[in-house]
């Protein structure tokens, strides 16, 4: 365990870097956006991630997965970030893949998480009802009809729910307990509809009215709190790497345009107002990278005692929430005018940046988990 | 046995045998022992341990042993540190001379000045103090005007230095003196030794607003030193103050194993001084209190990533270039929380009603401002992140 990459590491670091670079570059966000593509992704990216091995990255052997560890996610979500690249690689592996790990049974593991890892099967994890993140206000409902489950509920925000084959829905049983339940995205009583958001990716809203699944669409048996914190863990530690690479992108842009923009006869780089504000966000930065690589290295010790794995976690979605925050303010402000511009990368950064901020836990989300987990 | 492992062997049960009992114990800040012309010490087991690591060498561990020291290799060196660290062991002496100019004397001394100084310095028998700010000479050192005149075999020195910690108690000083033309100005600067005792050198203790503190400003007045206190060449001496200042980080590094300050746990703090928190000044005090909480660990996983970057020889200069501003920006910041925190119980000076932490914390509070201005103010690494780490350009 550690806080650099291993070589391993970095390898994988390097050829995200490459391939997202000549694949994946800022332009094709901005095509997904304005062909309005529903999945807010391109399916040919995607499906090059997957034979890179991406999806397959954390997942045991005996499921076709290629056991790197969870620490593969830190260079692939910070490329991610770097690049700006969309994917369903947080939804439906990170997200459902822990919660498949954790809760299905030994058939369900061999049968749908070979194909979580192909692509074949789509997952997208229906959990918050709020508009800000809030893992335990949980207001839809299951419950037992005969041999059937039926759902209730709305769903605020689902990410990349359009165009998903299945939704794995948090919700209520009647005992009080929270449950998982796959739910066919072609299921009677399932309304999904789009919520377009700046970042221009794929979100949608879901109602769930009387919606009818055999038992078996329940994943696991017993409460599923702790399993659901796993994974929801396990996500912000990759969208804080998300942050990280988006901020880390942004900055080297805006000290690009600090060395070359010329105003009053020099760059205005020289100017020592700018340059301590820029030296400033440096540091942010490098804090919020060593708190990522905390948060990774806490998720990779099974053993680690769970409130220390939650402050390591909080700690680093809080460090990258604010970092990026500062950054694309920062760095739009000193870009001036063609900072605001559509044109201009820095405005789509700054628009992914703030949903990346919201998802999963603000940072006073995440101040407070820590303080609720000091002295635990 | 390989070689290396017989020599920590060796070391291992010399260090068993050699080092006191009472020395193997975590070491109060007033009980350091500070080598020098007169050494004081507390106790008998401080004179044994001070002696028998004297007499072994190991007071300068790496130095070659025709000056003293003891001729080890850098692997044994690390061999002998990490010993001690196991055994626990307190540093015999403190001697900020001997891990700042030590290194500039052996590269850059002559010969006869290396006879002069180095067997000395290695029986820890000269305590050293730092003459480079000046009070119009802070952050722009090189503008400092301490002028050195040569006069037949002598130079003739007359000015001040301020902020030489230390300079009541130490025996000589390394200076950086102007014995050349203001421009440029790095190009008339040199490197000189002289004795603290000699006639025309006078110091007074600074008072800060914490109080008593180590500081002091030194004045010359026509002090006569020999030509041969010349470290290295006329006018080069600029070069040997940056290497003295590379030094100086790590010496400090070295030196704040020892000697940390009190540590103020926020923590701590927070849950005596505000256990419930109702209103919503309160939730929002408690909430800042718990984000400095969150920077100082964030700030601690990077100095370990600084140890984890360099042992696996990566580029952590961006960690390094962050850390002095980082540290000192955030004790400063949570010193103020604390004032707030605790009211007036943290802005006691003396007297009744007062704990000693909370005077020390009053103390500390005052000190922590000192700390962004020392050893290279907030702005000044700013200027060096800027230009150095980011690249930006100068101005013209």
């Amino acid at each position: 365990m550690s806080l650099i990459y291993s070589d391993e590491q970095q390898q994988l670091h390097d050829s995200a870097r490459d391939f997202l670079a000549a694949r994946s570059p800022v332009a094709v966000q901005r095509r997904v956006r304005d062909e309005q593509i529903a999945a807010g992704f391109d399916p040919q990216v995607w499906q090059g991630m997957i034979e890179l091995g991406w999806s397959a990255v954390a997942f045991a052997e005996d499921y076709q997965g290629l056991e790197f560890g969870f620490g593969g996610f830190a260079p692939l979500f910070e490329q991610l970030g770097r690049h700006l690249g969309a994917s369903p690689l947080l939804s439906s592996v990170v997200l459902c893949g822990a919660l498949m790990e954790e809760l299905a049974s030994e058939a369900q593991k061999q049968e749908l998480i070979p194909k979580l890892i192909s692509g074949e099967l789509r997952l997208a994890l229906a959990l918050e009802e709020n508009v800000r993140h809030a893992p335990d206000d949980i207001r839809t409902t299951a419950q037992l009809a005969g041999d059937e489950l039926v759902l209730n509920g709305h769903k605020a925000l689902v990410d990349d729910a359009l165009e998903a084959d299945a939704w794995l829905v948090v919700a209520r049983l009647e005992d009080g307990s929270i449950g998982l339940f796959q739910v066919p995205a072609n299921s009677e009583g399932a309304r999904c509809s789009a919520r377009s958001l700046i970042d221009s990716r794929n979100h949608a809203a879901l109602v769930l009215e009387d919606v009818r699944l055999a038992a078996s669409a329940q994943l696991g048996s017993a409460d599923i709190t702790q399993a659901l914190e796993l994974a929801l863990d396990r996500g912000r530690a990759c969208l804080a790497a998300e942050l990280l690479g988006m901020a880390e992108t942004v900055f080297g842009m805006t000290v690009e345009y600090l060395k070359t923009r010329v105003q009053f006869g020099a760059p205005i780089g020289t100017f020592q107002a700018l340059q301590h504000r820029a030296a400033r966000l440096f540091t942010d930065l490098q804090l919020a990278r060593s708190t990522v690589m905390g948060a990774f290295e806490a998720l990779e010790q099974p053993g680690l005692a769970v409130p220390e794995r939650r402050r390591l976690v909080s700690l680093a979605k809080w460090k990258c929430n604010l970092a990026a925050q500062r950054v694309s303010n920062e760095g739009i402000q000193m870009h001036g005018g063609i900072g605001v511009t559509d044109e201009y990368d820095v405005g789509l950064f700054l628009k992914r940046i703030r949903v990346a901020q919201a998802a999963l836990g603000n940072s006073d989300f995440h101040c407070q988990r820590y303080a609720d987990n000091l002295n635990k | 046995m390989s070689d290396i492992e017989q020599f920590r062997q060796e070391v291992r049960s010399w260090l068993e045998a050699n080092c006191p009992a009472s020395m193997r114990t975590a070491m109060p800040s007033d009980e350091m022992v500070w080598g020098g012309r007169t050494v004081e010490f507390k106790n008998e087991d401080q004179r044994l341990w001070f002696e028998r690591m004297r007499d072994r060498g190991w007071f300068c561990p790496d130095w070659p042993t025709e000056y003293g020291g003891g001729g080890l290799s850098p692997q044994q060196l690390s061999v002998l540190e990490a010993e001690m660290r196991r055994l626990r062991c307190r540093p015999p002496q403190i001697n900020l001379g001997i891990w700042m100019l030590g290194p500039v004397l052996l590269e850059y001394a002559s010969e006869e000045q290396k006879q002069q100084f180095l067997p000395p310095m290695a029986r820890g028998e000269i305590r050293w103090c730092q003459g480079f700010s000046e009070p119009n000479a802070g952050s722009d050192l090189a503008s400092l005007r301490t002028s050195a005149v040569e006069d037949g075999d002598e130079f003739v020195i007359n000015g001040t230095k301020i902020w030489t910690s230390y300079g009541n108690k130490s025996d000589w000083m390394y200076a950086l003196v102007r014995t050349g033309p203001m421009v440029p100005k790095q190009a008339g600067i040199s490197l000189v030794v002289l004795d603290m005792a000699s006639p025309g050198v006078t110091v007074a203790p600074i008072d800060l607003i914490s109080g008593k503190s180590s500081f002091c400003q030194v004045f010359f007045d026509n002090v006569r030193i020999p030509k041969t206190q010349l470290i290295g060449e006329l006018n080069k001496g600029w070069a040997l103050g940056k290497a003295l200042l590379q030094h100086e980080r790590r010496a400090m590094s070295k030196f704040s194993e020892f000697a940390l300050p009190t540590h103020f746990d926020m923590l701590e703090h927070l849950q005596r001084y505000l256990p419930d928190p109702q209103s919503p000044a309160e939730i929002v005090l408690q909430q800042r209190a718990v984000a400095c909480l969150m920077e100082e660990q964030a700030f601690s996983l990077s100095n370990r990533q600084i140890v984890e970057g360099m042992r696996a020889r990566q580029d952590v200069s961006g960690l390094v270039a962050i850390s002095k501003l980082v540290h000192s920006e955030q004790e400063r910041e949570k010193f103020e929380l604390l004032l707030e925190l605790m009211g007036h119980q943290a802005m006691g000076w003396e007297g009744e009603g007062f704990s000693q932490q909370e005077l020390d914390l009053t103390g500390s509070w005052l000190m922590s401002y000192a700390q962004t201005i020392a050893g290279g103010s907030s702005e000044v690494q700013l200027n060096v992140i800027a230009k150095r780490v980011l690249g930006l350009p100068e101005s013209k």
